[in-house]
């Protein structure tokens, strides 16, 4: 299977520990992970802001570069229900995507209408990665150990968004010596949300502090999730409080084998 | 529609003159008690809602068919409204058309002023509080009485309402106490002395006070939540029945609805009296569920009124995206469940309709010309737990990013936006920005000034890496070696 990484723009930068993660489990899994170079930015911070016409050119760059792979897979919830969820009502929508006016409404031109059939194309097969190893591989037991006292917080956009479900917790309760711990409170908000994080500080901080305090209450040693900007936030407060609780993507402790750990 | 017959008005929904969104929000997050209240109401009442929710197994069903309604008679509504008026005359009502809010508070003034009365009993209404109808009344000389008991502790606190369905949620039952022996004997009867703060207390000193009320007040003003176009039939659910006192006592019945609120026929009514109780108060079944159709001589208001009020609602109907907001049954699942409105409070948003549905409510009635208005599209972190509750499946977070496409951005972030998008057009562009943040990483400050200190006040700033992802691929031929 002819798999591509897609490392999202945040972890490229701030996070390359989770992307050789990645590329490290899928490999032991069997996967050929490719890494396409001219890779970006989803775009989800634009739309998100307000900036749809940004947003709509890493867009067309996203498609361009991802086109014709059997499977993308990426370790981040909200980049994969970006593309997945937002992408086709981008190019679906003839005041965005490229229109000419009709006699009554906006009506798609042919290259408007080329970019939607190749949004839906590779939108569907854009996975999040524990969405990949359950569903595409059929993998539960990924081979890992990790003895640790973890817990898990299901990011919005793979709860409500992708309706993960349990799939991330089937993946962390096979691993070998690692003791999972229900977080209270988990489908709430971490307040990270983006831009909501800067431009609504006071209440983006309150919520943080209330998740971590949840975190706290568990006990654990680490706590993981799915998606690295909102562990960004979470483990932001969390070192600021000098909680000593560390946070890890799910890639980097599915990775973890006997010997390496 | 109605009205001047000139380009549709704006609506006017009353401004509270609030700061944006942030700065309000932020001011309650430092309060403590209030913090306290919302988190203790939001909980409870969330939980209740849950429990009842999942106890039916169509629920999906159920909600699917209200949105289904709501779309079909949104897209009729010139019909509907036609039909529903020729239904209320025909019942021995009489129906009036407010463009905006200053139309239908010179409609309700007028027809207050035209029975010689100078007070009013009202029952609780959003559309009255969206158009500032006390306020109107008040400088035509009439003085219109809150009987809801929220409602009454914010008319006699001189306090606005901070939700949809429990206006006073902001107070806990020792400022109720509080409220009610200062204030009650300058409305009417006064509360007893030796007031405890006991529920039982509380509700039986505001039963004793409104009781006289309705007996001695010949107007009532109401909303509705429903209006069913085949009989020209309006139904209020309330949980007191102080409102069935109001419909029922006085001589004359004013009602102010929102054109939305009109539904087809009884049996589409049936499937929102499913779905608004449980999403709204967390029980089965409303407890008190008035239905008047016209008059009914010798039973019950010899005179009723109905205004229909636009207020900028055309407009929103006019938005593809946008117009899903007027599905809305006002039940407000969607503020107990939200994040940010459990910090935020009601307040902060400025306007009747706070929480989620606020955010695109109020910014589609009123425009995005204020700072607060154009604040309340980013009041949230689009986590979409309101649309999961919402029982009309409204799509708040689409509708939001929506809006944030139109709202006026500020001058410099616009600037650092169009220069991350060029930078992410190109991966070379990227990767040169990533070398740079790598190579400077140890002058990277802890503590940021300027607008990043919105980030590192609360939080730490990650580490930067000695090498981005695409560099350490390169270099290990993907980790090969």
């Amino acid at each position: 299977m002819r798999v591509a990484l897609f490392i999202t723009c945040v972890n490229d930068t701030l996070f390359p520990q989770t992307g050789k993660a990645v590329v490290t489990l899928l490999r032991r899994l069997g996967c050929e992970v490719e890494f396409p170079r001219a890779q970006t930015c989803c775009g989800q911070m634009h739309l998100n802001t307000g900036y749809p016409r940004e947003s709509l050119r890493l867009a067309r760059h996203f498609v361009d570069v991802f086109a014709g792979y059997d499977a993308v897979v990426t370790p981040s919830g909200s980049c994969t229900a970006m593309v997945r969820e937002q992408y086709p009502r981008l190019a679906h929508n003839p005041h965005f995507a490229a229109a000419r006016s009709g006699a009554r409404r906006l009506v798609p031109t042919r290259a408007g209408r080329e970019f939607a059939a190749a949004v839906d194309e590779v939108a569907s097969r854009v996975y999040d990665l524990t969405e990949f190893l359950i569903d595409v591989l059929e993998v539960e037991d990924v081979g890992a150990y990790f003895p640790h006292r973890v817990t898990y917080h299901p990011t919005c956009h793979s709860l409500r968004g992708l309706r993960l479900g349990d799939r991330p917790l089937r993946l962390l309760r096979a691993v070998r010596g690692l003791e999972l711990v229900e977080l209270p409170g988990a489908e709430e908000c971490c307040g990270f949300g983006g831009t909501f994080a800067v431009k609504n500080p006071a209440v983006s901080a309150a919520m943080g502090t209330d998740k971590v305090r949840n975190v706290l209450d568990t006990g654990a040693e680490v706590l993981c999730a799915a998606d690295n900007s909102c562990l960004m936030h979470i483990g932001g407060t969390l070192r600021r409080q000098r909680s000593g609780v560390r946070v890890m993507h799910i890639a980097e402790i599915l990775a973890q084998t006997e010997g390496r750990a | 529609m109605g009205g001047s017959g000139t380009s549709p008005a704006r609506g006017r929904v009353v401004d509270l003159g609030m700061p944006e969104f942030p700065r309000g929000a932020a001011r309650a997050v430092a309060d403590s008690q209030l913090r306290f209240n919302l988190r203790k109401a939001t909980h409870t009442i969330r939980g209740k809602r849950a429990n009842v929710v999942a106890e039916l197994p169509d629920w999906l069903e159920l909600r699917a068919a209200g949105k289904a309604i709501k779309d079909h008679t949104l897209r009729n509504l010139d019909r509907y409204l036609i039909r529903l008026e020729r239904a209320v005359t025909e019942a021995g009502g009489h129906v009036h058309w407010a463009a905006d809010a200053a139309e239908a508070n010179r409609i309700v003034t007028d027809l207050v002023k035209a029975t010689g009365e100078t007070s009013v009993v009202k029952v609780k209404s959003m559309a009255t509080q969206e158009i500032g109808l006390n306020e109107a009344l008040a400088e035509a000389g009439i003085t219109a009485y809150e009987t809801d008991l929220a409602e009454l502790i914010v008319q006699l606190g001189d306090d606005r309402p901070s939700h949809i369905l429990v206006p006073a949620i902001h107070r806990n039952r020792a400022e109720i106490r509080e409220i009610f022996l200062d204030h009650m004997g300058e409305w009417g009867r006064p509360a007893p002395e030796g007031l405890t703060d006991e529920p039982r207390a509380l509700a039986e000193a505001a039963r004793l006070h409104l009781r006289e009320r309705f007996l001695s007040t010949k107007v009532a003003i109401s909303g509705a939540n429903f209006m069913v176009a085949e009989t020209g039939t309006l139904v209020v659910l309330e949980s007191e029945g102080n409102g069935r006192m109001c419909l029922t006592l006085p001589e004359t019945l004013i009602s102010v609805v929102g054109i939305e609120k009109v539904v087809p026929t009884w049996r589409d009514l049936e499937v929102f009296l499913q779905l608004l109780p449980r999403s709204s108060t967390g029980e089965r079944m409303n407890p008190y569920t008035s239905t008047w159709t016209g008059v009914t001589p010798g039973d019950g208001p010899r005179e009723f009124h109905l205004v229909l009020l636009d207020n900028g609602r055309t407009d929103v109907l006019a938005d593809e995206v946008g117009r899903q907001a007027l599905r809305c049954i006002r039940c407000s699942a969607c503020l107990n469940v939200c994040p940010v409105y459990e910090r935020a409070g009601g307040h902060a948003y400025g306007s009747v309709y706070p929480g989620p549905i606020g955010a695109i409510l109020t910014p589609q009635l009123r425009g995005m010309a204020s700072p607060l208005d154009a604040s309340l599209p980013y009041a949230s972190s689009l986590c979409g737990a309101c649309y999961d509750v919402c029982p009309v499946a409204i799509d708040i977070p689409t509708v939001l990013v929506h809006l944030r496409a139109r709202a006026p951005h500020p001058p410099a972030e616009r600037t650092l936006l169009r220069a991350a998008s060029w930078v992410l057009a190109r991966a070379s562009r990227l990767a040169g920005v990533q070398r740079l943040a790598s190579r400077l990483r140890r002058l990277i400050p802890r503590r940021a000034p300027g607008p990043l200190a919105a980030w590192t006040d609360t939080r730490d700033v990650p580490p930067v890496p000695k090498e981005p992802f695409r560099d350490w691929w390169d270099r290990t031929e993907g980790g090969a070696e």
